[in-house]
């Protein structure tokens, strides 16, 4: 691994001139480094991290991306990484006009990662020297206490998905603008979590904040009005804030607190590699959940940047080739790059015509709708204000329209089996937008919602799974409930719920899970919990 | 204590962790995987492999496995199809159950080991027929005056013979060796010498029912255990196996490759006996038996023709083929009590030659761990 000459740095220098001329945002430092394939694929299983913490799963993990190099080798043109000064990984074999196309790609990435907001909690880390630190605190644990360390990681890992990511934004968040205001809490956690007011009596205080708010006294006004009814809302909030700074923001949070295991003096060493664990996960949470919108942001300006590029010239039919292979729409499966990039030129097109807006939602006429264009002169600056704010779900659950599935004949698929020919096969289930967004969004990242039932726990840890339409991998939950069991110290219960078939119908039962002394044991409920009833009733 | 800069674990490293976990009342959680190139000649590559159980949402749906769905573009109305799907860890990707190769086997040697290893398997006694191999050189044969390595000891024997002879050497208790003298032809050497080997080979049939009814998991399970076998047979020969691959449904037929008789399915009904009758035939006519060791595994469903004619003629098409095997292994992918399994019991083959012939029978939820349990059964 070394970094790139001072040719192909210089060419990069000259790429975030035009990068921010253009405008995107990002630090002036950044470390380009030249790496073997073999590299690449060692380097894949440590998240691109060279220093990341040695662990056994990492080197399972490589000797697999080796083995399966030598069959079937690749390589990836670039790959980046967020961390301060950001550090990007290349091949040795790019002619400068193909570097240059990368370049941008890379330079989007960067872009993407220092102001999209899902990323607050990572704008100030060179996370790579805290994972030297990091790696160097494990090596001395892993010396002192050997394979013991190995389990407090594994069972760590094991519950690193349920990390406080967006707790940990809220608060970051909080700092910046201050904690919640009262008028925050009145609204957000008094009226609907305490008092739990009907929807009628909500509405009623929202109208009567927004009658006195521009008066003279504004909310001072409002919340007398308030106090006559909720005397004790002022000793609530204080309450509110005290608890909520002191409260841990996940399970990996709630066991370092609580543990006696982990409190006791001789296990304490463990805590200083789940902190590492957490830690760990909490940085790449924000990449799990925006594939499609970070690959988009940075194929949108690859191609955009490199085709008013004067280095183009001459090498357009090469370019065309690599473009088109990275920005193929497959006739089967998904490209996150092909489909983040088109939403986001679609996107660009419908705010620049004008048709994000009541008027043109109100066009009914085909004719009309397709001339409909206000030369808003907005495209690009909505763009920006997307990359700003949005992931991937947003970004689906929002955009994905029905102009954009018939513009690139989008389809979900179906997967059925052919009796006649004795295989399965694909077909085109349906071309309607609603469809196609409900299918991407399936295929987005989303960890269960499990919490700690604080009323519940005092010897037994108890955990909630709240229910969200799905139950969790059955072959997993003994593996996942033992190691909880061990950082816990005691038994650990799980009230989680699954579905089942009678007949051919499928009913959802609650289920306890329970590790006591490393054996797990599940008890079924009999009837349908009514948290499920009323997910369907309100679904 | 290991340094921060650690090399990487190897796999007999990770391993033997792995083994330790059960000491610490753990779970093992390492599991070997294997993928394989697509084409004739492609390449067996084993790695280590681990899942990281974690709360997960399951994402398999109860009812319809045909809920299924993905993206896709291009042109067509709702309900063309589009595209065919590969059967789960088939060449398509690479993945899966495996394949072989006859040039290259390094890998499935190596996986052959482990297997023994770790799953006890037995080690071969007795490998059978033995044919002469390719010759070796060795430093076997002797040459005075010139060659590649000096004997010493022959040298100075030699050298000792000689003087006592010329009368130099008469009380050799106080003799003055400096004073010897030395002809060229008392210095011995090792010289190269082309040795005859006599090795054991193997050569196994895999055959396989690909009739409708064995369309997707019983398929997967049959070849996965023929995959073992063949790594485990690399590792017995010292890498000297062959391997012929036969498809049946109401006729056999041989194909060239692992990933054609991995792939291939067939919508008739179903004649065991078709089988049999064919790898009899080929080791007959090509007089097979001379030179090899020949090893038949077969898997099957178990549905199968009857009649009382035809049990008699499959029990004799049978036995035949333990005249000249030295294990005839049969998986049954069916738990009930099948035609085929029925012939077999009413045969008294199992009984007469259980040294020679194995069965196993598991139904179509069988685990990779009943698989590789499996075929112990089947070469133990």
């Amino acid at each position: 691994m070394q970094l790139i000459n001072q040719h192909a740095k210089r060419i990069m220098e000259e790429c975030k001139v035009k990068a921010r001329a253009a405008g995107l945002r990002f630090g002036d430092e950044t470390l380009e480094y030249i790496v073997t394939n073999r590299q690449m694929v060692d380097l894949k299983p440590r998240i691109f991290i060279p220093t990341l913490y040695d662990y056994w799963v990492h080197d399972v993990e490589t000797l697999k991306a080796r083995g399966s190099y030598q069959v079937f080798p690749h390589n990836a043109y670039e790959t980046v990484v967020n961390t301060r000064p950001t550090m990007s990984f290349y091949n040795d074999n790019n002619p400068d006009w193909l570097n240059v196309m990368i370049f941008y790609h890379v330079l989007g990435h960067i872009d993407f990662f220092q102001n999209n907001v899902m990323y607050r909690h990572t704008w100030s880390d060179d996370f790579s020297g805290q994972a030297l630190a990091d790696k160097r605190v494990i090596a001395g644990l892993r010396s002192e206490h050997g394979r013991w360390l190995d389990y407090v990681i594994e069972f760590s890992r094991g519950i690193d998905n349920l990390v406080g990511y967006y707790e940990t934004l809220a608060e970051l968040n909080e700092e910046r603008s201050g904690h919640p205001t009262k008028t925050d809490f009145f609204f957000d956690t008094f009226l609907q979590n305490i008092k739990k007011v009907r929807q009628s009596e909500y509405l009623r205080y929202l109208d009567l904040y927004n009658e006195l708010i521009s008066g003279e006294q504004g909310e001072q006004s409002f919340f007398r009005e308030v106090t006559e009814k909720y005397p004790e809302l002022g000793a609530e909030f204080e309450r509110y804030i005290k608890e909520r700074r002191a409260r841990p923001s996940d399970l990996l949070e709630f066991i370092m607190e609580n543990s006696t295991f982990l409190n006791r003096r001789e296990n304490e060493w463990m805590k200083e590699a789940i902190v590492i664990v957490r830690r760990t996960s909490l940085y790449f949470q924000p990449q799990i959940r925006d594939h499609i919108l970070n690959e988009g942001w940075a194929t949108y300006w690859h191609e955009r940047l490199f085709i008013e590029d004067d280095r183009v010239r001459g090498n357009e039919v090469k370019y065309a080739k690599i473009h088109a292979d990275v920005t193929a729409l497959n006739r089967m499966g998904i490209n996150p790059y092909a489909i983040g990039m088109r939403l986001l030129q679609h996107i660009e097109d419908m705010a620049e015509k004008g048709r994000y807006s009541y008027d043109y939602q109100r066009t009914r006429s085909m004719e009309e709708r397709e001339k409909y264009d206000l030369h808003t002169g907005n495209g690009t600056a909505f763009l920006f204000k997307m990359r700003e704010e949005l992931n991937d779900f947003s970004l689906i659950s929002r955009f994905v329209d029905q102009e954009f599935v018939d513009r690139h004949k989008l389809f979900v698929a179906g997967k059925r089996f052919n009796s006649d020919e004795l295989r399965w096969e694909w077909y085109i289930k349906s071309r309607k937008a609603e469809d196609y967004k409900q299918m991407l969004i399936g295929q987005l990242y989303h960890p269960p919602h499990i919490t700690v039932d604080e009323a519940e726990t005092g010897e037994t840890l108890s955990l909630v799974h709240h229910f969200e339409g799905k139950r969790l991998v059955p072959e997993y939950i003994p593996a996942t409930m033992i190691g909880i069991e061990y950082l816990w110290g005691r038994p650990v219960k799980l009230k989680t719920h699954e579905n089942y078939l009678e007949g051919n119908e499928e009913r959802w039962r609650h289920v306890i899970y329970t590790s006591k002394d490393r054996k797990v044991t599940k008890d079924i409920g009999k009837h349908v919990s009514p948290e499920v009833e009323s997910w369907f009733k309100s679904n | 204590m290991r340094t921060i800069y650690h090399p990487l674990l190897t796999l007999d490293e990770l391993l033997k962790m792995d083994e330790r976990r059960k000491n610490d009342g753990f779970y093992p959680r390492i599991k070997i995987g294997r993928i394989i190139r697509p084409g004739e000649r492609g390449k067996v590559v084993i790695f280590p492999t681990t899942i990281e159980e974690k709360f997960y949402h399951d994402n398999r749906d109860l009812s319809n496995e045909e809920d299924q769905t993905s993206g896709g573009s291009g042109e067509g109305e709702e309900g063309d199809v589009v595209g065919y799907i590969p059967e789960e860890g088939q060449g398509g990707q690479g993945r899966g159950s495996g394949s072989e190769d006859h040039g290259e086997g390094t890998d499935a040697y190596e996986l052959g080991k482990i297997l023994a290893e770790r799953l006890k398997l037995p080690n071969l006694k007795d490998k059978g027929r033995k044919h002469l191999a390719q010759p070796k050189y060795d430093l076997t044969d002797r040459n005075k005056g010139s060659g590649q390595i000096l004997d010493k000891k022959a040298t100075l024997k030699n050298v000792i013979r000689t003087n006592i002879a010329l009368g130099r050497l008469t009380d050799p208790a106080t003799a003055d060796m400096s004073e010897l003298i030395i002809n060229p032809r008392d210095k011995e050497y090792r010289i190269l010498s082309r040795e005859q080997q006599y090795e054991a080979q193997a050569l196994v049939f895999f055959g396989r029912d690909y009739s409708g009814s064995m369309v997707g998991q019983p398929s997967k399970a049959v070849v996965s255990q023929h995959l073992w076998i063949y790594c485990w047979l690399m590792y017995q020969y010292e890498r000297r196996v062959d391997t012929r691959f036969v498809l049946h449904d109401d006729a056999a037929k041989e194909v060239s490759t692992f990933e054609d008789y991995y792939r291939r399915a067939a919508s008739g009904g179903t004649t065991i006996l078709s089988l049999f009758k064919y790898i009899n035939d080929v080791v007959n006519n090509e007089n097979l038996a001379r030179d090899n060791n020949i090893y038949v595994f077969y898997g099957t469903d178990g549905d199968d023709v009857g009649g009382n004619d035809y049990s008699k003629v499959l029990a004799s098409e049978i036995e035949k083929m333990l005249g000249y095997s030295n294990r005839l292994g049969i998986t049954i992918v069916n738990h009930r009590t099948t035609s085929f399994g029925t012939n077999l019991e009413s045969s008294g083959l199992l009984t007469k030659y259980d040294q020679l012939i194995k069965v196993d029978s598991f139904d179509n939820t069988v685990t990779e761990e009943r698989l590789r349990e499996g075929v112990r059964k089947l070469v133990s």
